[in-house]
């Protein structure tokens, strides 16, 4: 099966070009956009862990190793498509606009956070697993009846693949041909448990053979094989004919989520033996430099530049105003029917 | 231009309808109001839905309002909240509602949960329409009546029609409500008593009771299939010279304080009757109302008359778990008595 489905690259981990097909598409202004996109999250990530060791935030889902596929994903969407991200895909929706204090302020306990933007259509980030895959496909569908061209991308990760949910969501859109990309990202665990645990089939991709619809799949940590690859997909999406079901092969190089310890279930030191190898920002440093676009200024300039943005989110989200408790009454219903006020008054007072 | 006219009066008219056809009316009513709604079920185009609730709807609004879907629950329900929360008004079709279990994390998670976990940027005004209960013959697991489990979970309104005029009311009502909505339809009065339904729009409101007999003794709080038989009990109580004020809540979730309160502080003594299971049903949340509103007003205990804590059994012996006029009639005698 994995013959079927090759694994797409277009610059490769000694930061080669080798798919000449997309040759025009490696210009100068990409790769340095791709490469300042990724620095971007490698260092809001970073920052992450460190509150969350600092205690300044809660618990934090690190996507450290995952930037290309997050990256290049969230960069070939159009401005008025929809994204059904996971609690580890803010990298993506950061990419795609959300505010990054708000991003902060939601492993930070606070529900202003659950709306990442409020222009950009970003669906609050999935917290049970593989339930924003039909989300995805009804909001294609609804796209679909009001006629736009606008597409939907569902993110998901691949023990997501082993729940209910993924089959019922692709199925739907399958039958439907709605307009919506199924991102696969495949680091290859499921908090502890890895994919030859997780399913008998040797990829993610040959899985849309059973829907009759595309399987694709594409190295995850280069950044121009994923935007392809979804740009690709988003384009049959527009054109009606259906969803794509993308699987990036990519490493998380770091824990689950702060509250865990890889060293339980894997042996790390292997992970960290490939990281320099394979980390998806230094294949695109050494393309950089293989074809003299290697500049320093700039990096410095950009470094700069995100440090700044990065501790102005900070600021915003440690400034914010204190949590109200009345939040968790007021937004239940539109009109808050009687028991819900009863215990709000109960909670707060002002006489029941 | 005579036709015309004619067409016109006609369509003030009122009519005659069984329950189910109050559904329809209903959905029709929507689907011709607003582009923006579309049904969603297993088997509910060309065949109409299993009941017939959407039958000719496909024909007269097309296969893209009224959509055949694949057999699954949690993904059409999750693809109404799709729908929902890009700007449609999504009805979806449960055959049973013993068969929502799939769909339940669905609603748990993000149909009740959504506008809460987002401060109202986004919402899910949908609607999900489930036959339920026993005492039609139903195979196992059909006859589910499991309405606690959703007034339990923050964020759905609940609402059970015990007629054809309230089942057009209040579906029109839950379709137009801007939070979701579980619109519970009574098997076994689907196709019973008709009663006069305009042929035109109206609502019934969500979180109001209707109080269907006066009685100065005993009230009686019920809804949905046990209406009749409730009724049926106190008209035989009257006989004997018990009266009993006789209220269809119609919506469990929010309950209709107002209407428990008043009832009980005239009658002094309540019951109430319901066919889901005793512990943990929405009697317990009723009896609780009284508690809070009434307590002092209460000339004996509340009492219960519900289905057993046991699963629906199959239906050779559905009767025997349902409550009866006999059960009912026995608990009016207790609280008077006692």
């Amino acid at each position: 099966m994995k013959e079927q489905f090759p694994l797409r690259v277009i610059i490769d981990e000694a930061g080669k070009l080798v798919d000449e097909k997309y040759k025009e598409y490696v210009t100068e202004e990409q790769v340095k956009h791709f490469y300042y996109h990724m620095m971007r999250l490698r260092t809001y990530d970073k920052k992450g862990v460190a509150l969350q060791r600092q205690g300044r935030i809660g618990t934090y889902v690190p996507f450290y190793g995952q930037e290309a596929s997050q990256v290049g994903s969230a960069l070939a969407l159009g401005e008025d498509d929809f994204m059904f991200p996971t609690y580890r895909d803010h990298g993506a929706t950061l990419t795609f606009g959300a505010d990054m204090d708000r991003l902060l302020l939601h492993w930070n306990g606070r529900v202003e956070g659950c709306v990442p933007s409020l222009t950009k259509k970003i669906f609050p980030a999935a917290i049970p697993i593989a339930t924003q895959l039909p989300h995805a496909t009804g909001a294609a569908m609804a796209e679909q009846y009001k006629g736009t061209k606008n597409a939907t991308i569902a993110y998901f990760g691949d023990g997501a693949t082993s729940e209910g949910d993924f089959h019922e969501g692709i199925n739907i859109a399958s039958v439907f041909k709605a307009p919506v990309v199924f991102f696969n990202q495949n680091n290859g665990y499921a908090i502890s448990v890895p994919i030859e645990k997780q399913m008998n089939s040797e990829t993610v991709a040959q899985k849309a053979v059973a829907y009759g619809i595309p399987g694709v799949r594409v190295d995850g940590m280069d950044v121009f094989s994923v935007y392809m690859a979804v740009q690709e997909a988003l384009e049959r999406a527009r054109n009606g004919e259906g969803p794509t079901l993308i699987e990036a092969v990519t490493i998380r190089f770091g824990p689950h989520t702060t509250a865990d310890d890889p060293t339980k279930y894997r042996n790390q030191e292997s992970i960290n033996d490939v990281k320099e190898e394979k980390d998806p920002i230094i294949r695109l440093e050494r393309f950089m430099k293989n074809n003299g676009l290697w500049d320093e200024t700039w990096v410095e300039k950009i470094e700069a530049e995100i440090e700044e943005e990065l501790n102005d989110a900070i600021d915003r989200m440690e400034a914010y105003e204190k949590a109200d408790p009345a939040h968790m009454f007021d937004y239940v219903f539109e009109e808050m029917p009687w028991t819900i006020e009863e215990q709000k008054k109960m909670l707060l007072g002002g006489g029941a | 231009m005579v036709l015309m006219s004619n067409e016109k009066k006609q369509a003030k008219e009122i009519k005659e309808m069984t329950l189910i056809q109050g559904v329809t009316d209903g959905l029709r009513e929507k689907l011709a109001d607003d582009s923006n709604v579309l049904l969603l079920g297993e088997d509910i185009g060309v065949n109409g839905g299993v009941f017939r609730a959407t039958d000719g709807l496909q024909e007269e609004f097309g296969a893209n309002r009224v959509i055949d879907t694949p057999l699954s629950e949690a993904g059409f329900v999750g693809t109404a909240v799709g729908m929902a929360l890009n700007g449609l008004r999504p009805v979806v079709e449960i055959q049973f509602l013993g068969f929502i279990y799939p769909a339940f994390e669905q609603i748990a998670t993000h149909v009740t949960r959504t506008r809460a976990r987002t401060m109202g940027h986004y919402s899910v005004p949908m609607v999900i329409r489930a036959p339920y209960g026993a005492g039609v013959r139903s195979p196992e697991i059909h006859s589910d009546s499991v309405e606690a489990f959703f007034t339990h979970m923050p964020g759905i309104k609940v609402v059970v029609p015990s007629n054809a005029y309230d089942a057009k009311g209040l579906l029109i009502s839950a379709i137009e409500d801007p939070d979701p909505v579980l619109f519970l339809e009574p098997m076994r009065l689907y196709r019973g008593e008709r009663k006069e339904v305009p042929q035109e729009k109206y609502t019934v409101d969500i979180g109001k009771g209707a109080l269907l007999q006066e009685g100065e003794e005993v009230s009686i709080f019920t809804w949905g299939a046990m209406v009749p038989i409730a009724e049926k009990a106190a008209d035989e109580m009257r006989e004997n010279g018990i009266t009993c004020d006789v209220i269809d809540l119609r919506t469990l979730y929010p309950l209709d304080k107002e209407i428990i309160a008043t009832s009980v502080q005239k009658t002094g003594r309540a019951i109430i009757v319901h066919e889901g299971h005793g512990t943990g049903g929405v009697g317990s949340d009723i009896t609780s109302v009284i508690n809070d509103t009434s307590f002092l007003y209460l000339k004996s205990p509340i009492e219960r008359v519900t289905g057993f804590d046991v699963p629906v059994p199959l239906f050779s012996i559905e009767n025997e778990y349902l409550p009866t006029v006999h059960r009912v009639k026995d608990a009016i005698q207790k609280v008077v008595d006692f």
